[in-house]
């Protein structure tokens, strides 16, 4: 189950032969970023949890291994991934890491790169190297764990990873009700600013929803305070909405943008359909806009986009850099990986 | 004056106004050291800028002539990170303090470096929002600071570091270039350097402006005290009530030196005797507080508390913190010097580790009080000595050495919060190999390659981890034998 010594040799060919390779998990985010040439480099079965104490707060996986099978091992023991990374089908824990997506829940308890303690990488020059660890404060060196989440793979195979984990909460509700969407914003912020036991906000027109996880008297004076439909099956909204299973993101040929925004901006002047998440700071868009366009639109605003998923070219999908901050990223590329062998072109042309 | 610094000087009158420049032996004696004051240097000279414009100009001009920049804030730093330099200008960050937004909408301040912690609080107050991270310094740290040590406190069990509030950051390179990352949403695009510059120390890039999270107040607090006569147990506690599903907003712990100096100095009511204290506070909605402290009050006894107290009110809740808080100065009464160690270790060890650091006390016959984050396994033992007495820090920094090797070995880390700055650099060769070490070098050049940010700081050089002879030996093969060694 431990494939470290292949993987390397695998680099250390590709760097002799100055082949390119694609990192390649459970394949579930290939349509995510730019189009990148090369060999596939499997991670698939160097898989499984290495270390796991539950009093802790701390599981240790191989990059290779399904994202279920540990939000399994996790489940029995009453404890979660409180990032609710989006599997998007059989996603491994690496490619969750290297994506650095995370789910509903991000804006109460965090972002994947949050709960990322330690990371064990296999660089492009083929060393492995470990950083960071498996406790929950360590300022050693520089943060080279955080780095790698959202990376892409642009800067080192991820081999392991040592994550925080949480209790899960005793209770979990979800409420909804109809408003239009400039009042939901504006609803979202003021509930944003109390003290409710809140793990997710979201708006899909015409319905605002909300989900309070917590004990069982704090959810439920929270609810009566809040007000609104109680959904039965609310964590199969919560699922479907971070899945991207639900009609707005399915039905369609407009591209897909995820803006990602200061939670309180105004609705971009932008044509096309809207779904919001993360209380206002994550923002789905289907448009056949211009990219530049958008681009422009999300950074007036104070934020940045993302080309998500298209039907058709995939050159620009994510927002273009300013030039001082695209040479630090030049140099971070040299640093890691100087032969440009792991996922060439992945998240920019020139990384 | 030497020749060089009067022409830099003159370069600097160009740029700054009289009053940022301080040359003076009298005028430069209070920056020689941070809050390590073990360690000294009268800095070459101090400039302190008054504009994030001013301090983009001293770095270009610096960039230009070669001359090494140290980056300071409030100087409460515990490890030496801005301790100046002989032949280098000491950059004071003090005069970037303005508050330059609260947006209660978005729930954000953004703020110049030099901004005090608590004043981020103080100032987000009226909206009923406040910045979570909090050091104990935090009425004199800056948030700055903060970025460049990845700062701590009691409430990042539950709130994070600092590195998980802050959502954006301009900074400027080495060669006075602007950078943002981040951004007024909850990521930014790209690499995460924003994640990368918490904890760097000075040694990527000077930090001009910060955007913080804010947090609405929780509407209730509640903090129980519990005491042991085993810390042993104490520690099984820590774990039983992590285990059990509740995520304290502070979890502390005082071993039985801590409590009596302690109760002594401030009167918390903590009991005497016992050999363990435990603080577990509780926030959130009233409800959710009431839940849980009854049931962290059924917890703490069945791990084997023979007291557990609830604070009746505002003021025992805060009395039972000050005894918490007042700890470093207390001891500090009782002994003529300290040394305050600063290792992380997995929860699950708390009980060998405590043991192993009362063996080697005695072995060194020197007394160390124990206060410590033991929510996030964060131990500050603090070493009890007497600097006049000749040979006495020789002795307490090997037995440091020795507490912190323990760390390592036990899975943990020779710096939970403090950094490592020009303290803990021979540690780090006890943790790191030197492929990874290598690494923070590379990462290092893509920010700075002529090395001119905080130079001998936070990573040590392969050679003196050489000399050191705390290099890994990998089977038998001494690694980088092309190294000079002493």
């Amino acid at each position: 189950m431990d494939r470290t010594s292949e993987l390397k040799e695998t680099i250390e060919a590709a760097i002799a032969s100055r082949r390119p390779l694609c990192i390649v998990g459970g394949g579930s985010k290939n349509f995510y970023g730019r189009r990148s040439q090369g060999d596939p480099l499997s991670i698939a079965g160097h898989r499984g949890v290495v270390e796991y104490a539950p009093s802790e707060l701390v599981i240790t996986a191989r990059a290779g291994t399904p994202l279920a099978d540990l939000e399994q091992a996790l489940a029995a023991e009453g404890q979660m991934l409180p990032f609710e990374p989006p599997r998007f089908g059989p996603a491994t824990v690496g490619g969750a890491i290297a994506a650095g997506l995370s789910g509903p829940r991000r804006p109460f308890t965090g972002a994947v790169r949050d709960f990322v303690l330690g990371v064990k990488l296999l660089t492009g020059r083929g060393e492995v190297l470990s950083f960071g660890g498996q406790v929950m404060k360590n300022v050693a060196g520089f943060d080279l764990s955080r780095l790698l989440a959202g990376s892409l793979g642009t800067l080192g195979v991820i081999l392991e990873v040592s994550l925080k984990v949480l209790p899960r909460p005793a209770v979990e509700l979800t409420l909804s009700r109809e408003v239009a969407i400039d009042r939901a914003l504006d609803t979202m912020a003021d509930w944003m600013g109390q003290s409710l036991p809140l793990s997710a906000l979201a708006y899909e027109e015409p319905l605002l929803y909300v989900r309070l996880s917590g004990t069982e008297r704090a959810v439920a004076s929270a609810a009566d305070r809040l007000g609104g439909e109680r959904l039965a099956e609310g964590e199969r909204f919560w699922e479907s909405l971070r899945e991207q299973q639900r009609p707005f993101f399915t039905e369609g040929n407009a591209d897909l943008w995820r803006l990602s925004l200061p939670p309180a901006a105004p609705a971009p002047d932008l044509p096309g359909r809207m779904l919001l998440d993360w209380a206002g700071a994550q923002r789905w868009l289907r448009s056949l806009e211009d990219a530049q366009k958008i681009f422009r639109a999300a950074a007036d605003l104070g934020g940045h986009a993302t080309l998500f998923r298209s039907r058709g070219a995939r050159h620009e999908v994510f927002q273009p850099l300013p030039e001082s901050l695209a040479k630090l990223h030049r140099a971070l590329k040299e640093a890691f990986d100087p032969h440009r062998i792991l996922n060439p072109g992945r998240m920019y042309a020139e990384l | 004056m030497s020749t060089a610094k009067q022409a830099l000087v003159r370069s600097l009158r160009k740029i700054l106004p009289e009053d940022a420049i301080l040359t003076e032996a009298e005028e430069l004696q209070p920056y020689e050291c941070d809050g390590l004051s073990a360690y000294r240097c009268r800095p070459w000279l101090v400039v302190m800028p008054w504009t994030p414009e001013q301090v983009r100009a001293v770095l270009a001009l610096c960039h230009e002539g070669g001359i090494p920049v140290v980056a300071r804030g409030g100087g409460t730093g515990l490890s030496g990170g801005a301790l100046p330099l002989e032949n280098g200008v000491l950059l004071s960050l003090a005069r970037l303090n303005r508050i330059l937004a609260i947006d209660p909408e978005n729930r954000i301040a953004r703020v110049q470096p030099g901004v005090r912690n608590l004043a981020v609080s103080e100032a987000a107050q009226p909206y009923g929002l406040y910045y979570a991270p909090d050091p104990s310094s935090q009425i004199a740290c800056t948030v700055g600071g903060n970025v460049a040590e990845n700062a701590g406190g009691v409430h990042c069990l539950k709130y994070g570091l600092t590195v998980h509030n802050v959502l954006g950051l301009s900074f400027l390179t080495v060669a006075g270039e602007e950078v943002s990352v981040g951004s007024g949403g909850l990521d930014g695009p790209g690499l995460d350097i924003l994640a990368l510059m918490h904890g760097s120390e000075g040694l990527l890039g000077v930090v001009t402006e910060v955007t913080v999270r804010l947090l609405p107040f929780p509407e209730s607090v509640q903090v129980l005290m519990a005491a042991f006569d085993d810390v042993t147990w104490a520690a099984e506690a820590v774990a039983g009530v992590i285990r059990a599903g509740l995520v304290p907003a502070g979890l502390e712990m005082m071993d039985r030196v801590a409590i009596e100096v302690v109760e002594d100095f401030v009167h918390a009511g903590y009991p005497v005797g016992a050999e363990a204290v435990l603080l577990c506070e509780l926030d959130g909605p009233v409800t959710a507080v009431e839940e849980e402290s009854a049931r962290a009050a059924a917890l703490l006894r069945q791990c084997g508390a023979y007291d557990v107290r609830v604070a009746r009110d505002e003021a025992e809740r805060r009395r039972f913190w000050a005894g918490r808080k007042a700890a470093f100065p207390a001891v500090g009464k009782i002994t003529p010097d300290y040394y305050c160690m600063d290792g992380t270790i997995p929860r699950h060890r708390l009980a060998e580790v405590l043991t192993g650091i009362e063996r080697l006390s005695r072995r060194y016959g020197l007394e160390v009080a124990n206060v410590f984050h033991a929510g996030d396994g964060n131990l500050h033992p603090l070493i009890m000595y007497d600097a006049s007495v000749s040979g006495e820090l020789q002795r307490v920094e090997r037995l440091g050495d020795e507490i912190l090797a323990l760390c390592v070995a036990v899975g943990g880390t020779i710096t939970g919060e403090h950094g490592v700055g020009v303290e803990k650099l021979d540690g780090m060769c006890h943790q790191f190999d030197p492929q990874a070490l290598e690494q923070f070098h590379a990462v290092k050049r893509a920010f700075d390659p002529e090395g001119l940010l905080n130079p001998g700081k936070a990573v040590p050089t392969l050679t003196r981890c050489a000399e050191l002879g705390g290099m890994h030996v990998h089977h038998g093969n001494l690694p980088h034998s092309e190294l000079e060694r002493l």
